[in-house]
C-alpha cells in the first residue's frame, strides 16, 4: 500500500513539475520572441526559475522515498 | 568505395556488433541472479571500500579506512578488507540487516548490537579530500599566477577558472548580498566551487570520480548548516525586528504570535530547502544512469537478442542523461551559491526608508 501510494506520488510530483517548467519555458520562449536582444537575460531567468521549481518537484519525490522506506 | 561518406558510420556500427557478442555469450552462462535495486541503491550510497571493477571472478576495489571507537574499549583503525564478505574483526562487522544496513556495527560481549562512534573515510570522504586537494591546487595555482605577475591575465584553463570566478562574483555575489558582498565572497565562491566539482567528479564512471558525494544528505546539511551561521551569525538588527515583530497589522502579532511563529519556521525551512534541492538532484540524476545502464542486464536476463537490442538505446539514453547530468550539476551548484547569496544579502538589509 505505502508503495502504491508512493509510486502514485511520485507521478503527480513529475505532472506539477512538467507543468510548472512547461509554462517556464513557454512563457521565455515568448519573451524572446518580443525582443530578441534579451534572450540571454531571459534564458538566465528561465533556468533558475526552472532550478527553483524541479527543487520543489523533488522534495515531493522525497516525501515519496520516506513513505516507502518508512 | 571506401570514400563514401558513411564508412565511418558503418566501421562504428561493425565495431558495435561485435563488441556486443560477448554480451550474448555471457548472459547464457549462469550467474547469480541480477538484482537490479540492488545494483543501482549500492552505486549511488556511501561504502566503506570503493569498489572499481570485477573482472571474472576477482573484484577489483580500493580498501579505504575504518575509524571507530567503541564504547569501552576506545579508538580502532583498520583497513576496510579486513572486513569484507561480513568478516568479523576485533567486534566490528558491516551489519546485513535493517537498522543498520551496511554500516559498521559492534557486537557487546553481551551479544547485543550496537553501533559505535565512527569516522571512517568511507568512499564520500575520500572523494571529498580529493575534490578538495583538487579545488585547492587550481585555485592555488590562479593565486600564484597573479601573485607571480598582476599585470598579465591568465591563458588556458587558469583563464576560464578565471572568468567563472569573476562571473560568480559580479553576477551573483555583488547583486544578491548588497554592499559588503565582499567579506561573503570567500565562502559563497567555496561553496560555488567545491558544489561544482564534487557533481561533476560524481558523473565521472571511473576513479577517481565516481561517488555520489552531493547525492548524500550528510554532506548537503553541513552547507545549509554553513550557510544557516552565515545568514544568521551576521544579521542585522533590522532582520530580527522583521523576524520577531514583523510590519503586519497587530493582530497577527499579538496575543497569538503567528507571524514570528512563521518567520522563525521559515529561518530554518529555507536552509533545509536548499539541502534537500541539491541532494534531490544529484540523487535522482546518479538513479536515473544506473537504472539505464541496470536495463541492459535486466533484459539481457530475459534473452540475450533482446539484451543486445536494448543496450544499444540504453546507451544512447545513458549518454543523453548524462548530458543533462551535466546542465543540473551546474544549475544546482550555481542555484545554492544564488539562494545563498540573496539569503545572507536578505539579512543585512538597510532599513526601509518610510515614505512622507
Amino acid at each position: 500500500m505505502a508503495k502504491f501510494g508512493a509510486a502514485l506520488g511520485a507521478g503527480i510530483a513529475a505532472i506539477g513539475a512538467g507543468i510548472g517548467i512547461g509554462r517556464i519555458g513557454g512563457s521565455a520562449v515568448e519573451a524572446i520572441g518580443r525582443q530578441p536582444e534579451a534572450a540571454n537575460d531571459i534564458r538566465m531567468n528561465m533556468i533558475i526559475a526552472a532550478a527553483l521549481v524541479e527543487g520543489v518537484a523533488l522534495f515531493a519525490i522525497i516525501v515519496a522515498v520516506l513513505a516507502i522506506v518508512m | 568505395m571506401n570514400s563514401n561518406k558513411y564508412r565511418g558510420f558503418k566501421i562504428v556500427l561493425l565495431l558495435l556488433v561485435v563488441f556486443l557478442l560477448p554480451v550474448h555469450a555471457g548472459t547464457t552462462a549462469e550467474k547469480k541472479a541480477f538484482n537490479p535495486g540492488e545494483f543501482v541503491v549500492g552505486h549511488v550510497t556511501d561504502s566503506y571500500s570503493w569498489h572499481i571493477t570485477k573482472s571474472g571472478k576477482t573484484e577489483f576495489s580500493i580498501p579505504l579506512l575504518v575509524i571507530v571507537k567503541s564504547q569501552d574499549r576506545g579508538w580502532f583503525a583498520f583497513c576496510s578488507s579486513k572486513l569484507n564478505e561480513g568478516a568479523t574483526y576485533q567486534g566490528f562487522k558491516i551489519a546485513n540487516t535493517a537498522p543498520y544496513k551496511n554500516k559498521v556495527v559492534e557486537t557487546l560481549p553481551n551479544g547485543e548490537i550496537v553501533r559505535p562512534t565512527d569516522i571512517s573515510v568511507t568512499k564520500d570522504v575520500a572523494s571529498l579530500l580529493i575534490c578538495s586537494a583538487l579545488i585547492m591546487w587550481i585555485i592555488l595555482s590562479l593565486a600564484h599566477h597573479y601573485k607571480k605577475s598582476p599585470m598579465k591575465a591568465p591563458g588556458g584553463f587558469l583563464g576560464a577558472i578565471e572568468y567563472v570566478v569573476i562571473f560568480i562574483q559580479d553576477e551573483v555575489i555583488k547583486p544578491c548580498v548588497g554592499n559588503d558582498y565582499k567579506r561573503y565572497s570567500p565562502y559563497l565562491l567555496t561553496l560555488f566551487f567545491f558544489i561544482l566539482t564534487n557533481n561533476l567528479m560524481g558523473l565521472i564512471p571511473i576513479f577517481p570520480g565516481g561517488a555520489n558525494v552531493s547525492g548524500n544528505l550528510a554532506i548537503t546539511s553541513v552547507m545549509a548548516v554553513c550557510t544557516f551561521l552565515a545568514i544568521n551569525l551576521f544579521g542585522n538588527k533590522e532582520y530580527w525586528k522583521d523576524i520577531f515583530w514583523p510590519e503586519v497589522p497587530t493582530w497577527l502579532k499579538v496575543p497569538l504570535p503567528i507571524m514570528p511563529f512563521l518567520e522563525l519556521f521559515g529561518i530554518f525551512t529555507k536552509p533545509i530547502a536548499l539541502m534537500v534541492r541539491l541532494f534531490a538532484n544529484m540523487l535522482a540524476g546518479h538513479m536515473i544512469a544506473m537504472v539505464f545502464m541496470a536495463m541492459i542486464f535486466i533484459f539481457g536476463a530475459i534473452s540475450p537478442l533482446v539484451g543486445t537490442g536494448v543496450s544499444v538505446f540504453a546507451i544512447f539514453f545513458a549518454i543523453f542523461m548524462n548530458f543533462l547530468e551535466l546542465l543540473v550539476c551546474v544549475i544546482q551548484a550555481y542555484v545554492f551559491t544564488l539562494l545563498s547569496s540573496v539569503f545572507i544579502g536578505l539579512s543585512r538589509m538597510e532599513p526601509h526608508k518610510k515614505e512622507i
